[in-house]
């Protein structure tokens, strides 16, 4: 039987219907979650904002509530992003140009990456007591910044790494043919033609990745960053507090003045997320603004 | 049928004499693969110096193949497999002792879909090679770059733009580009895989002319599925079919007299 495309008066009316509420719980699937998101920083902004002033980003903490600031804590996250950075981008970026690059074909490459993709799900207080007995105990590096760093880099090491490989996949074979057939050696073609090709995709899952690591508190707890700092790191090795373990001291405490201490911290927390990804996200688009 | 045979044919004779030329590529019992498959059944071919050399038949029956083991490029797919000999001016380029990113700077390869690196400015792009496997300086470059531009007849066009992207370009520029950066490493040979499948007819023709000018100094390895464009711009051509070398010889007779009954069953668009 030939079909008409006005054919099917129940199909006709039945469709549409089934595709408006397809469309309707998609739109709830987008909109509830922005609902929460939009309540609990608004929450947070209405509680936080009044306490927040210089002299809070300023001060060091205090069991006054209304002398309490959070710099110690600010500095602290601060230095563990950026050393987080320095150890995990190499080391990721290595992995993965080794494993897309020279070992895309062997057992042994593939099942490093089954590994990696598990490792990228684990709880992050279990990188908490890794760090702790590999970085802090063995390694002799106590309760520091840079045992702090070495275990955050692990938390965020698989990301960087998976997404780095994604980046490097994406760049087309041609490039790489044509950087061989004008007698590039496989490390000239990658240095030269994959890498700066591959850049603004590895930058993007490199931001996603240590700006994971910047809320993190449970690896930071375990590792042992203190609750209560009143002196700024002098060094890697220095003790250290980092915003949210700062946040969680006090939204632990039973006073409402700490309380609001704790939504203006968050304010701080979330600020300076928001501008490490915005630095980021420059520093991608001027490298990807090259490649057009 | 005949006559479109005839057609195809330039009506003066562009093409240059065969007899002269001294061998560049002898190719003896090529045997080419990727796994299982064997893609090329033992190809005896030579290719002559300082000629165009076309290579026609149906897609699939092994062109890329047979010119990227010219080069080497062939190993490069992993599950590929080579046998047989391909000697370059005497030299086994399969031999123990050769190193294949030499081979290749000998050698270039201009491909199907134009490949300019997209991070790199047009006068990047043409010293690619120089830079890419080691120091040049910048004077030097811009020498290379234009000699390698003016020979690949892209000068006047960039000339005011040379630190503009490459990828900016149109396709036949880009093409051209391709082939300029390819001169500019000074090889002996270049291989072009369908170097116009993607280009529209001005950009085609001015390509085939510059091949033209370039057969002066290069011996130039062209595959092409454009019969007309074979016939215009080579001066020997080969066919071949599922794997094998049915037919070679000089362009003009291969299009008019075609020794095998397959050659010209595909010639007239009989199959293919
Ligand atoms: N990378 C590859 N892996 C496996 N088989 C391939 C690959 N490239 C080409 N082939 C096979 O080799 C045969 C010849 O391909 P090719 O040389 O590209 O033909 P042509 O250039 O004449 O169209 C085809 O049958 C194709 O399926
Ligand atoms: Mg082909």
């Amino acid at each position: 039987m030939a079909t008409s495309l006005t054919d099917g008066r129940s199909r006709g009316a039945t469709r549409p219907r089934a595709e408006r509420l397809f469309r309707a719980l998609c739109l709830a699937a987008v909109i509830i979650p922005l609902l929460i998101l939009v309540i609990l920083v608004g929450d947070v902004l209405v509680r936080g904002v009044g306490r927040l002033d210089w002299a809070f980003i300023t001060s060091l903490p205090s069991r006054k509530a209304a002398l309490a600031g959070i710099l110690p804590a600010l500095v602290g996250s601060l230095y563990l992003i950026a050393l987080t950075a320095i150890i995990a981008v190499p080391i990721g970026v290595g992995a993965a140009i080794y494993l897309e690059e020279y070992g895309h074909d062997s057992r042994a490459a593939r099942l490093i990456e089954l590994n990696i993709a598990n490792l990228a799900g684990v709880p992050s207080v279990i990188y908490g007591l890794l760090g702790l007995e590999l970085f802090v105990r063995t390694l002799g590096m106590g309760r520091s910044l840079l045992a702090g760093a070495c275990t955050l880099a692990l938390l965020v090491l698989p990301i960087v790494i998976l997404s780095s490989r994604e980046a490097l996949r994406t760049v087309p074979k041609g490039l790489r043919e044509g950087a061989y057939a004008l007698g590039a050696t496989h490390w000239q073609s990658i240095r030269r033609v994959v890498l700066p090709m591959a850049l603004p995709g590895i930058l993007t899952g490199t931001i996603l990745a240590v700006s994971r690591a910047i809320g993190e508190t449970a690896p930071l707890i375990v590792v042992g960053a203190l609750a209560y700092v009143t002196f700024l790191p002098q060094s890697p090795m220095s003790p250290f507090t980092a915003l949210p373990i700062q946040i969680f001291n006090w939204v632990s405490r039973p006073q409402e003045a700490f309380l609001t201490n704790a939504a203006a911290g968050i304010v701080v927390l979330l600020v300076t997320l928001l501008t490490l990804n915005s630095v980021a996200v420059g520093i991608r688009n001027r490298f990807q603004r090259r490649l057009r | 049928m005949a006559q479109r045979a005839l057609m195809v044919v330039p009506s003066e004779p562009a093409q240059k004499p065969l007899s002269d030329s001294p061998a560049k590529f002898e190719v003896s019992g090529l045997v080419a693969s990727f796994g299982d498959n064997e893609v090329l059944h033992g190809i005896d071919m030579v290719i002559p110096k300082c000629r165009i050399t076309a290579i026609i038949g149906p897609s699939g029956c092994g062109k890329s193949t047979f010119i990227r083991c010219l080069n080497r490029m062939h190993e490069l797919t992993p599950s590929a497999r080579v046998s047989g000999s391909v000697l370059l001016d005497g030299e086994d380029v399969y031999g123990r002792r050769v190193d294949p990113v030499l081979l290749r700077r000998r050698v270039g390869m201009v491909f199907q879909k134009p490949n300019p690196f997209p991070t790199m400015s047009i006068r990047d792009n043409v010293v690619a090679g120089l830079r890419l496997t080691g120091g040049l300086d910048r004077s030097r470059a811009d020498e290379i770059a234009e000699s390698a531009l003016q020979q690949a007849a892209l000068w006047d066009e960039v000339k005011d733009r040379l630190d503009a992207p490459g990828a900016g370009l149109s396709g036949g520029q880009q093409q051209r580009l391709c082939i300029a950066r390819a001169l500019a490493v000074e090889p002996d040979v270049i291989l072009l895989d369908e170097p116009c499948s993607a280009l529209d007819p001005i950009s085609t023709a001015r390509i085939e002319d510059l091949l033209t000018v370039l057969r002066e100094r290069y011996t130039i390895v062209m595959v092409t599925h454009n019969m007309q464009q074979a016939a215009r711009a080579s001066d020997l051509t080969a066919f071949f079919l599922t794997g094998e070398l049915v037919e070679l010889g000089p362009t003009a007779k291969l299009f008019t007299r075609p020794q095998d009954k397959r050659t010209e069953d595909y010639i007239t668009g009989r199959f293919g």
